[in-house]
């Protein structure tokens, strides 16, 4: 904690403190709790602020990753490297066994993101996970907005807009019947410029990809897709080399990259600052698709 | 307030604070827009969400962008025009970022606005200068002196349609201040907007010469917040401990928790509840070293120079300093739940602090009419959105201050054990 005078607490001090409660809290009232980590830089500062809740003691529940089996490698060696440095236990969901397995079926346009969420239900029921730590912010989304810090799921990990519990004062009630979870949202009130001034001032690395560098792109509907195993090129489209960087690691075949010259944590700040579009907005082909895409999504039991 | 002040930029991040405010406003006052103006006019609005907005209000027929369809979230909403919930916006100048809670105005959501507030620094009540004070205004004003929230700003918004008229901003004004007379609310102040046009709310407008007060932004970055945290009385609710199973760090023991108010040193003489032990501070730790003191809201681990038995629930004060070790509590109770009333017998699993115990209703003094504030001393029950002077008997003691002196160790929830919602709120009087 940074004090400049006596008593004085910054807001990134004021956001550790709640989250870092957040954590304990759950920690104290669940009896196996997960927290859900994708490699993106939300579930990374998660993850930092799980190390600091608990230390000097070890993060006291294992991570899980939710596969799409569409990943950048750099993404799945910062996973590696970050669970063996921590010591965590690591539960990987694979959305292709699922498909491999008949337990979900591919969509005929190849993308993941919907199936992810029988995946991730699935693992939920097998290991009788009860509290589900996800890194999304309510500055994301509008769906995301109205959501509770611990938000209630019922047996089928579904979000009921309607019927969401009053969070009053820091008192969070997570009580559940057996076979219902809690997801709970730590950063629920940070903001995209905050998780970045927070990997500034906490020196947390982050996957590669998170800062410019040159990559081969197509440009398709104003945004810029890496073009990999995952996204070919069609008929008539053409690649070039561009500088560029990512402001959210999702499914590799959805997710696109934007124009930067930024390289360092400091001239991504300021790139955000300047910033006009909302990161999902800029990066996601999958909220694009209807203006309630997310709300959607959270009632069929998404993140 | 000049262009540059209100510039997005990356802000040295260290000297910004933290202003939570909660806004509320009937229906048609215009709030939704208000947020949405100070959204836009501190930059945070983004492209392409303004993109969205510009084409839903023009699918909608309205003549300007809509910026109230900012804030309206759910698919639901926007088909009914209503605002369902409690919803979260943030923003950010240089000097501070802002959380909104932001709180539907209709009568039935009594329950949204005390929630809304239970964090909130400022309250933010809208009114229409065309109609002045209406019955939610009271209700509103009422709300955030039970919550106990520090600062409260009356806009009287839409000025524009009544010719910024001087003398209805005074008679709204007199008769506002008036009836805060009657409530406890520490820090008002009141000013004449207009959300549509951005009058007065990021900088002050050339329609009101006759206001000297500051512009909206103006007085939310600067308003003094800092002193309104209870720095005197010392209250650790212990949250979890720590205790490394590992051969590098042996023989540790911490108590983590979140200050809930007081100043904690190394050296300090401390009392633990309920057990009554005292004990002094060995250390103060967090995960980027030791502390020299520890305060609100601060969350840290506190290691102790005797081995007490200490767990969840218990609470670090100082030895003079004690909050009530109580199981009779007397607390202003907001129900909450739509599918049964609060009742005289009720038995319910009561939040407190780091606490959870089971509570029985021992008695209901009287319903308050948050609109009239008359007493009704024949009231037998607790419907949703209610709100009434409750007794209760608690399983095992809890260590409680009064919610005037401590919004931490003063508030609780109530929850249903069958169903396991949260059914009301409550803000204690009186704990022995």
């Amino acid at each position: 904690m940074s004090q400049t005078k006596p008593y004085r607490v910054s807001h990134l001090d004021a956001l550790e403190a709640e989250s870092i409660f957040v954590m304990r809290e759950v920690m104290a009232e669940f009896e196996r709790p997960v927290l859900l980590f994708s490699g993106g830089k939300d579930s990374i500062v998660m993850l930092r602020l799980a190390e600091k809740a608990f230390a000097p003691a070890r993060i006291p529940f294992p991570v899980m990753h939710i596969d799409t089996g569409h990943n950048f490698p750099e993404v799945l060696e910062y996973r590696d490297s970050r669970v063996a440095t921590l010591g965590l236990n690591l539960v990987v969901a694979s959305v292709q066994e699922a498909i491999d397995s008949g337990h979900v079926r591919e969509l005929p346009d190849g993308t993941r993101n919907r199936i992810q969420t029988p995946v991730l239900l699935a693992a939920v029921e097998k290991y009788r996970f009860d509290a589900l730590f996800g890194g999304a912010r309510r500055d994301e989304e509008k769906a995301r907005a109205k959501e509770r810090m611990f938000s209630f799921r019922d047996e089928f990990g579904q979000w009921d807009p309607k019927n969401q519990r009053p969070e009053l004062w820091g008192l969070y009630n997570g009580r559940h019947h057996p076979g219902e979870s809690i997801r709970v949202f730590p950063l629920s009130n940070w903001t995209e410029l905050d998780i970045w001034h927070y990997i500034a001032k906490e020196q947390v690395p982050l996957p590669s990809i998170y800062y410019a560098h040159d990559r081969e792109v197509v440009e398709r509907g104003g945004m810029f897709y890496a073009v990999n195993e995952f996204i070919r090129l069609k008929d008539g489209e053409t690649s070039e080399v561009r500088r560029v960087r990512y402001r959210t690691v999702g499914d590799a075949s959805q997710t696109a990259a934007v124009l930067s010259e930024a390289d360092t944590v400091d001239k991504v700040i300021d790139e955000v600052a300047a910033t006009r579009i909302t990161e999902r907005g800029a990066t996601r082909g999958d909220d694009k698709v209807s203006e309630a895409a997310m709300e959607d999504r959270k009632r069929e039991g998404y993140f | 307030m000049s262009q540059a002040v209100l510039e997005n930029e990356a802000a040295p991040a260290a000297r910004m604070d933290l202003l939570r405010f909660a806004t509320a406003g009937s229906v048609d006052d215009g709030k939704s827009t208000l947020i949405g103006r100070l959204l836009y006019d501190t930059k945070t609005i983004f492209a392409d969400q303004l993109e969205a907005v510009e084409a839903a209000s023009a699918s909608r027929g309205d003549e300007y962008t809509n910026l109230a369809l900012l804030t309206d979230g759910l698919r639901a909403e926007r088909e009914q025009g209503i605002t369902i919930d409690v919803a979260y916006r943030y923003f950010a100048t240089p000097r501070r970022k802002f959380i909104i809670a932001d709180t539907p105005g209709h009568i039935q959501y009594t329950r949204n606005m005390v929630t809304g507030a239970s964090t909130a620094d400022l309250a933010l009540i809208l009114v229409d200068a065309r109609k002045g004070l209406v019955e939610q205004s009271r209700r509103h004003a009422f709300l955030t002196s039970l919550l106990r929230v520090p600062h409260l700003v009356l806009c009287i918004n839409k000025m524009d349609l009544v010719d910024w008229d001087k003398a209805v901003y005074d008679r709204i004004a007199d008769e506002f201040t008036s009836f805060a007379a009657k409530l406890e609310i520490g820090d008002l102040t009141i000013i004449p907007v207009s959300a549509l046009n951005g009058d007065n709310i990021a900088s002050r407008s050339e329609n009101s010469p006759w206001y000297d007060g500051p512009s909206l932004l103006h007085h939310l970055e600067h308003v003094h917040i800092a002193s309104d945290r209870n720095l005197v009385d010392v209250r650790f609710p212990v949250q979890y401990v720590i205790r490394p199973q590992s051969t590098t760090v042996t023989d540790y023991r911490g108590y983590a928790g979140q200050v809930a108010s007081g100043v904690l040193k190394p050296g300090d003489e401390v009392l633990v509840l309920p057990s009554g032990m005292t004990s002094t501070i060995a250390g103060i730790d967090t995960a980027d070293g030791p502390v020299d003191e520890a305060f609100p809201p601060m969350s840290v681990t506190v290691r102790l120079n005797d081995e007490i038995d200490i767990s969840r629930g218990d609470l670090i004060c100082r030895p003079h300093n004690a909050p009530a070790v109580a199981q009779d509590i007397e607390a202003m109770v907001c129900w909450m739940d739509e599918t049964a009333p609060l009742r005289v017998g009720g038995k319910y699993a009561i939040k407190h602090t780091t606490r959870t115990a089971r509570t029985v209703i021992r008695g209901l003094q009287y319903r308050l009419d948050v609109n009239t504030l008359h007493r009704d001393e024949q009231a037998g029950e607790l419907q949703l959105n209610e709100i009434g002077r409750v007794r209760l008997r608690t399983t095992v003691p809890l260590l409680a201050d009064e919610y005037r002196r401590n919004r931490t160790t003063g508030g609780f929830i109530l929850i249903d054990e069958s169903t396991n919602r949260t059914v009301g709120a409550g803000m204690i009087i009186e704990a022995q």
